[in-house]
């Protein structure tokens, strides 16, 4: 059982918190928490559920729902906001044909919005799981849409 | 180990990644060995030199020339002409070291121009993953020489202050009077932090840091824990930040299978262990009392202050939380001396400072250079002028919590001292410029809908405010803004930054006043084309 084989890894301490969830997540091939792993968590670091899952749905990075197996960050600070990304995110949800927090209904895609991704020189970006894309256009969305589309 | 005529540094950041890097590398060494240079030419990977947005960048040392934008088909024009007939292709080099190559100073490497790099001044030469080269080129030599010259706690924070070192990661606190209280605080158990939840807009000079030296922060890191007396630390990493994790461990590994952490450091007793820790994505954690909580394993909500984390932090235990590029100084002052720092700088802020350089410029990207350098000379003179031959309109300086300068001020030295003195903020270094189609009401809308997403909830003024700015500024924005407006957000950021509990509800008033004040007419005339 994965769960059990991550929870071992980690010392009973609640500083551990995050990085279980991190690694029970990512072990996830749909990037996401279920209330089980959420309970199981508590049970190992003698935590409450109720603080486990306050912790769960403070961060950004995770997700108490299922999420499409590419989920696409895209930055909407200043610095991409001043470069256009407003017409990347307006050609993504249509492109997807979902909203942000949504995801397509064949579980490929997810969209969200991310806070600035630290990649500033190359805005406007976005992030398609652990990959950056900067200089984003929308040839080069659709290209990449594709490309992902394709590859399932 | 062999010695080579050649070196080929192919620096490896999030751009250059998409842009195929490792792709080219591979190509690069077959292409090499099928020419049998594979024994005078190595290649190697080293971090980013802060340029970014041009593709794959290839260096060549010891001649110092950059290619941008390399291609797989340029490789064998690069071998034929460059590496075996000494031509430069010059229609791949990055212009201004065309010139440069005449005199093979490196003076003008760079952007366009010389840069003095004490922080980075290994990031893009040294490949980060190799202890080895690391250690050549003088890395861990600041630890050596505290317990060489056998110097007390005491006397490194001694150094520390007297260097006058000032914090990078905004507030610009005297780093050595944090090590100080931290040390004298009561208890025997004590803790340094690395803050590297770098997460304002705009910024990512810690990512370069940890990507391109992570063994210089480990070296901080130690230095640090000896001066306070801490025997544990922590790397606090946001989570997207996929490579300086990686990068960061590895280079941990490394450490410890050389006693350069450990139980028994460089072998004279002294134990200091140091952990990541992961961010979960929430700017909130930037600020220190959050980190910490999250660090705890808990929700990043701040926490009153005071009681200082110098005096209750991690686990309410004496800590201090130093941000990457303030920690990146210290083998530096340790190893060259207070005085040989002070020469560097300003009087009140000594030393240089990592600018990132966004927006309408023609050369995005990241540079260091000496703290108090005029904000001119670092939008025309590094960032290369406003892309396409556009009018400068403002820059955005210090991120998100940042102040919009409009062009009377462009001649102010950046430093923390004297952009105070022009009611505007150093912060993390961002420098966003834009050009004369900007509209600033649009920026500060943008900046609005940040703060109201980041704002953690805790306290009402910073929850209930960031609201309502938001909704204001959007109206104005799309034409139906109101008499009075500019007042009322004036009015609530003021409240805000009077009763929010920590710096993030008190931030929002710097880039809302300085829109306001500075770009009164623009913000006038959208309110009242509204009410027509």
């Amino acid at each position: 059982m994965k769960r059990e084989k991550i929870l071992k890894k980690y010392d009973r301490s609640a500083d551990n918190l995050l990085g279980i969830l991190h690694d029970i997540q990512n072990a996830s091939s749909e990037h996401y928490l279920t209330d089980t792993d959420l309970r199981a968590v508590a049970d190992y670091l003698g935590l409450a559920y109720s603080f486990v899952y306050g912790v769960a749905t403070f961060y950004t990075m995770y997700s108490l729902e299922p999420r499409g197996r590419y989920l696409i960050r895209v930055c909407q600070s200043p610095p991409c906001h001043l470069l256009g990304s407003t017409t990347i995110s307006k050609e993504l949800i249509r492109l997807l044909g979902i909203g942000f927090g949504e995801t397509t209904t064949d579980r490929l895609f997810t969209l969200e919005i991310s806070s600035c991704l630290g990649v500033c020189g190359v805005a406007p970006a976005m992030m398609v799981n652990d990959q950056v894309y900067g200089n984003l256009t929308p040839e080069l969305i659709a290209e990449v849409i594709e490309g992902l589309r394709r590859e399932k | 180990m062999s010695i080579y005529r050649t070196h080929i540094l192919l620096p490896v950041d999030e751009g250059t990644v998409q842009a195929g890097v490792f792709e080219i590398k591979r190509r690069l060494e077959s292409e090499l060995k099928a020419r049998k240079l594979q024994k005078e030419i190595k290649v190697l990977e080293s971090g980013s030199v802060g340029i970014v947005g041009k593709g794959v960048i290839l260096s060549v040392y010891p001649d110092r020339i950059y290619y941008f934008q390399v291609k797989a088909n340029d490789i064998a024009r690069i071998i034929e002409e460059h590496l075996l007939k000494g031509r430069i292709v010059a229609d791949l080099a990055h212009a201004p070291v065309a010139a440069m190559a005449a005199d093979r100073t490196g003076a003008r490497v760079g952007l366009t121009r010389e840069q003095r790099r004490v922080v980075l001044d290994k990031a893009w030469t040294v490949d980060p993953r190799n202890i080895n080269e690391v250690l050549a080129s003088g890395g861990y030599r600041a630890l050596e020489k505290i317990f060489s010259d056998k110097l007390s706690p005491e006397q490194v924070i001694e150094e520390v202050k007297r260097s006058g070192l000032r914090g990078r990661g905004g507030a610009g606190f005297p780093t050595g009077m944090k090590w100080e209280f931290t040390r004298k605080a009561p208890g025997a158990e004590k803790y340094i932090i690395c803050n590297a939840d770098e997460g304002e807009p705009g910024t990512f000079k810690d990512r370069l840091i940890l990507e391109g030296d992570p063994h210089k922060l480990i070296e901080a890191m130690t230095i640090a824990a000896y001066a306070i007396g801490a025997g544990c630390g922590y790397v606090y990493i946001r989570g997207e930040y996929g490579l300086s994790i990686e990068r960061m461990q590895k280079a941990i590994d490394q450490a410890r299978e050389f006693n350069l952490l450990g139980k028994n450091i460089l072998e004279t007793g002294f134990a200091f262990q140091l952990e990541i820790k992961k961010g979960a994505g929430a700017y909130i954690c930037g600020e220190e009392t959050a980190l910490i909580e999250s660090l705890e394993g808990k929700r990043g909500n701040p926490r009153l202050k005071p009681p200082y984390p110098v005096s209750q932090g991690l686990w309410q235990k004496p800590t201090a939380v130093n941000n990457v590029e303030t920690l990146a100084n210290i083998p530096a002052i340790i190893s060259n001396g207070a005085d040989w720092f002070r020469k560097i700088g300003t009087d009140k802020c000594p030393g240089t400072k990592v600018f990132t350089i966004l927006g309408h410029v023609e050369y995005p990207g990241l540079i260091e250079t000496d703290m108090g350098t005029p904000l001119r000379e670092i939008i025309f003179s590094f960032g290369g002028g406003i892309k396409g031959g556009k009018k400068f309109k403002a820059a955005l300086l210090g991120g998100a919590a940042g102040v919009f300068l409009s062009e009377s001020l462009l001649d102010v030295r950046m430093d923390f001292e004297n952009l105070k003195e022009n009611k505007a903020v150093l912060g993390s270094g961002a420098v966003l410029v834009m050009n004369e189609d900007t509209s600033i009401v649009d920026m500060l809308f943008s900046i609005a809908k940040f703060f109201a997403h980041e704002s953690c909830g805790q306290c009402a003024p910073c929850r209930i405010g960031t609201r309502q700015i938001l909704d204001i500024v959007y109206r104005i924005r799309r034409g139906a803004g109101k008499k009075g407006d500019a007042e009322t957000l004036l009015q609530l950021a003021e409240t805000m930054f009077k009763s929010s509990l920590c710096p993030l509800g008190q931030s929002l008033v710097m880039p809302v006043k300085s829109a306001l004040e500075n770009f009164k007419d623009e913000f006038a005339l959208a309110i009242s084309q509204s009410e027509k």
